[in-house]
């Protein structure tokens, strides 16, 4: 089975041509066909994927199910996983099938809706299995064009400003790591990333227009990528456009964004600019953590004052990633780990608080938090669910939140006390805004006229939802299940970057 | 000899016989009006001679006292001209009989004007290159203004003229400093001179004006003024040849003007098309912002992948040359998509050209917003479509060689060019809905926007394998 990665990469992609040629007309049959072909698709990727999930050893720290094909001349179609990428591409395809679920109930030009996401899953199944920059950038950027016409056609009131502002910021990021990819390609004469991880940067100290900068080289082309990954990640201060994109955005749109794309952005800090600029992370570490912090702190603030049920979990995501951010630039085992952790995590926890909202939101056709007040009367099944994914959100022990969190700090305690200081109380904020959440939406006397009728959740959110509990738990009762699959790499990954950063040493003392 | 030299040039040799004999037809005929029938006869004809050049074996042949060259990156060149006048003259026909503005003479110019951009990118000596754009120019002169009683086409037609006119004249103030100072017109001699150590003065200025008068040609900024105008005035097919093949010639020209002339002293001139390219990326991308009409709007438009293809020329390599005949051959595939798309928009049998138009077009024909949809993703170099590998050629060819600030100021201007190509993507798909257009596209129409959106997905494959074509014809030029 060499060519297995390729084949689940594509297998959507498949299905979105199949789609777009064969199926015509545009009564409820057509749509139902749509639906039921996306939904098809999607689970068939999951089957496939189980595949790469039962071939993987994780004793191997390298690069497996490898696949690699001449391309344009010097670059290769290259594709394989290792322990950091294979889960990663697990949650794409175990969430996707539920995304498509979720949008059951999508009424408005359905096929091009289904097409939307299943070239979305391909594109974002490349991100996690590319091993030649450009490929990469490729599948990268190409996700930019589903979900700026997701956001676009089937948004909410203020979809075109978020589009446009989801699409021009992560575009202005991705355009420099591109000239930082071809900068790289010009010096190591390849664009094979397994290669250039092994390829040492020059990193000596140089100027640029009067400005010394320390790292030279490395740092610039850290700064560059950073530029990219941040916005996607989305760090503070570059995160406005995730809360706009989130709250225009439909229920799946939302899902697919806060569970996976989001995930580009750790992923490819762990990718790139961890292994392959070892000097010019360890010189921005500081500066990372600054803003993980910020990041932390601020956006759980601002996260308590949202009236809008989608924007308060946006803000709680951003406010996760600067856990995920400041365990990685730990650069320690646990810190990794637990960033790592916290990303597939926040990919279940955060994407089942989004289609929580597109519950109540389908019923009412409102997020407005201000609008609910006594679900728990009505919906017994619903305020369950939502109450272990807001545990899930606050980091209990018990649900996978917490494990990710405990290890992040860990981590970053070893580092900078101070950090790890600043970051706990953003544990605190965190019961703060999801409790207080909680409480305004299910909790109270049902005394709205409207929430009267309001009916508790089908048997398909339940089915939906069922996944996810389960991952939820089992991730915070036996974390070990991810921990034994990401660690040794996650060791490797750590070796390398000693060694680098030794010899680098070396070098300075030479000098 | 003589055998040998008209055997070099044996396709602009067939192609100017057709046209004068086409003329002749088209005077003398008493019967019907052969308008069409020439029409498509030069269609055929272009797509020949664009087969014949392609398929003639490689190699370097020269005529006429090595003024004449017909090498790897001269052909590559014809063959993106042939092919770009032949779909932008096939797209013409229809709308020029909707309009009843079709005459036997626009085929003829318009082959008239392929033969000359054909000798422009195959001179080796400035006389000849002199010619070739003159014929070029005179000929599109007269296309601009081709409708006559339309006061938007006659002040199209005169701008261009009066310009174009400035321009040359700088052309050629340029050309005879450089022959007063090398001695020669040829470029052998020419480059003979610049390489004997340092340039002089009086090389450096003719270099200039050379490079400014070619710059106006391909509309490149500061020297861009004409375009918008023009593009707006003209018959719609006449800017759709105008964003194409004249576009290749004059940047292809450029190319060998400045390799095979001035190869010995590429730090020179560098700086000039350093500068010509970051004015044109930005100007190109923050001019349009403000454009509702869609013929400017692609004027636009198309100065800023001017600036992108003379970034490729900046880089003054093999690489740089390679990148720029990439950029081309993509950009005109691009451009006969979307033009072959706004011919076909109208409203009770009159072209509209405010963008407007397009609200919610996406209900109205699904598979014709798709298209451009999939064009405008690739103009704005959005990956995985073909318009990303143009840009990342000639960003690679800049940083390459040392010009990194120039590939991140390509980089931020394409972030600001997306704008525009993205807002006519949400009036098609998320905009306010306008009056629709009608419906009813002529099949050729429908060939040539969907093989051009087709080309722009599937080229991700291999992009044809022009990458190839292009290298080994950039290695004929850079020696």
């Amino acid at each position: 089975m060499n060519s297995l990665l390729s084949l689940i990469t594509f297998l959507p992609l498949i299905g979105a041509v199949v789609l777009l040629l064969f199926l015509r007309g545009d009564d409820e049959a057509a749509a139902k066909n749509a639906k039921l072909l996306a939904l098809f698709t999607t689970t068939a990727t999951l089957v496939l994927s189980l595949f790469v999930l039962v071939g993987f050893d994780p004793g191997d720290t390298g690069f497996q199910f490898l696949e690699e094909r001449p391309w344009l001349g010097g670059l290769n179609y290259k594709m394989g996983v290792d322990g950091i990428s294979v889960l990663f591409v697990m949650l794409t395809t175990l969430l996707m099938p539920i995304v498509i679920g979720a949008s059951w109930h999508v009424e408005t030009r359905v096929k091009e809706y289904m097409i939307a996401f299943l070239m979305l899953e391909t594109l974002m199944l490349g991100v996690f299995c590319a091993l030649d920059l450009v490929l990469f950038y490729i599948f990268f950027e190409g996700g930019l064009i589903p979900m700026f016409l997701i956001i676009g056609i089937w948004g909410g009131k203020e979809r075109i400003y978020a589009s446009f502002k989801f699409f021009l910021y992560t575009f202005l990021g991705s355009v420099l790591m591109l000239v930082a990819m071809i900068a790289m390609y010009m010096q190591a004469g390849t664009t094979d990333i397994p290669k250039l991880m092994d390829f040492a940067f020059s990193s000596e100290t140089m100027s640029v227009l009067g400005i010394t900068v320390v790292g030279g080289a490395q740092t610039l082309m850290f700064l560059a990528f950073f530029a990219s990954f941040a916005v996607k990640m989305p760090m503070w201060p570059v995160h406005t456009w995730l809360p706009d994109a989130h709250v225009q955005a439909p229920t799946a749109g939302s899902v697919v964004l806060a569970a996976i794309l989001l995930k580009m952005g750790g992923y490819g800090f762990l990718r790139f600019s961890l292994p392959m600029f070892p000097v010019g992370s360890e010189v921005m570490q500081d500066f990372i953590f600054t803003l993980s912090v910020i990041a932390i702190v601020y956006t759980s603030l601002v996260a308590m004052m949202q009236e809008d049920m989608k924007k308060l979990i946006a803000y709680s995501s951003v406010a996760h990633m600067g856990f995920v951010t400041m365990g990685i630039f730990a650069l320690n085992r646990q810190g990794i780990d637990g960033a790592i952790f916290q990303m597939l995590s926040h990919g279940f926890i955060s994407g089942a608080l989004f289609l929580i909202v597109g519950v109540i939101y389908d019923r009412m056709h409102t997020r407005e938090i201000a609008a609910y007040g006594g679900l728990v009367v009505r919906m017994p099944v619903f305020a369950l669910i939502f109450m272990l994914f807001t545990m899930g959100n606050v980091g209990l022990p018990g649900t996978s939140g917490f494990v990710g969190e405990f290890l992040t700090l860990a981590g970053v305690y070893q580092v900078n006390t101070w950090v790890a200081f600043f970051a706990a109380t953003g544990v605190i904020f965190s019961a703060g805004y999801a409790l207080w959440l909680y409480r305004r939406v299910v909790f109270g006397d049902l005394i709205k006229e409207s929430l009267k009728t309001i009916r508790d959740m089908s048997r398909r959110e339940k089915l939906l939802f069922a996944p996810l509990v389960a991952f939820t738990l089992l991730l915070g009762v036996y974390p070990a299940v991810v921990l034994d699959v990401i660690g040794p790499s996650v060791a490797a990954l750590i070796d390398h970057s000693e060694t680098a950063l030794a010899a680098q040493a070396t070098t300075l003392a030479q000098n | 000899m003589l055998a040998h030299n008209l055997s070099v040039v044996a396709p602009e040799l067939v192609l100017a016989v057709f046209a004068m004999a086409a003329l002749m037809w088209g005077a003398y005929s008493r019967r019907r009006d052969p308008s069409g029938t020439i029409l498509w006869a030069s269609v055929a004809m272009l797509v020949l001679a664009g087969l014949f050049v392609g398929f003639q074996p490689e190699g370097a042949r020269t005529a006429f006292d090595d003024s004449f060259i017909s090498d790897g990156f001269a052909r590559f060149a014809k063959v993106v001209i042939l092919f770009g006048a032949a779909a932008a003259l096939a797209m013409s026909g229809e709308y020029l009989k909707r309009t009843e503005m079709l005459k036997f003479e626009y085929p003829v110019l318009i082959v008239f004007s392929v033969i000359g951009m054909m000798t422009m990118v195959s001179a080796m000596d400035l006389i000849v290159l002199y010619m070739g754009l003159e014929l070029q120019s005179l000929s599109l002169y007269v296309v601009a203004a081709f409708r006559r009683d339309s006061l938007r086409s006659t002040e199209a037609g005169l701008k261009y003229f009066v310009l174009g006119a400035l321009s040359s004249g700088l052309l050629l103030y340029g050309a005879s400093l450089t022959y007063g100072y090398s001695g020669t017109t040829a470029f052998a001699g020419i480059s003979q001179a610049v390489g004997e150590g340092p340039l002089s003065l009086g090389l450096i200025f003719g270099l200039v004006f050379l490079a400014a008068g070619i710059a106006f040609k391909v509309s490149a900024a500061p020297f861009h003024m004409w375009t918008p105008d023009v593009y707006e005035g003209s018959p719609t097919p006449v800017t759709a040849f105008f964003a194409t093949a004249p576009k290749a010639a004059a940047a292809a020209m450029f190319a060998r003007l400045l390799y095979d002339a001035f190869g010995g002293a590429v730090s020179e001139w560098q700086q000039i098309l350093a500068f010509l390219s970051v004015a044109s990326m930005f100007l190109g991308a923050v001019a349009a912002i403000g454009q509702r009409n869609i013929k400017r709007l692609m004027a636009y438009s198309s100065i800023g992948h001017m600036g992108y293809a003379l970034m490729g020329l900046a880089a003054g390599t093999e690489q740089g040359a390679q990148a720029l005949l990439i950029y081309i051959a993509i950009y005109v595939t691009m451009n006969v998509g979307v033009f072959a798309f706004i011919l076909n928009m109208q409203r009770d049998g009159k072209p509209v050209t405010d963008i407007g138009a397009l609200g919610l077009y996406s209900r109205v024909e699904p598979a014709r917003a798709a298209a451009l949809a999939v064009l405008l993703f690739s103009l704005a170099g959005v990956p995985p479509l073909v318009g990303f590998f143009g840009k990342f050629y000639v960003l690679m060819a800049a940083v390459d060689a040392g010009l990194i600030w120039l590939a991140v100021a390509g980089a931020v201007a394409s972030v600001i060019g997306a704008f525009y190509y993205l807002r006519i993507v949400y009036l098609m798909y998320f905009g306010e809905a306008a009056p629709p257009l009608e419906g009813a596209m002529p099949a050729m129409h429908w060939a040539l926007l969907g093989g051009s959106a087709l080309a722009m997905v599937l080229g991700v494959v291999n992009l044809f394998g022009v990458e190839t074509l292009a290298a080994s014809a950039a290695a004929t030029l850079v020696q």
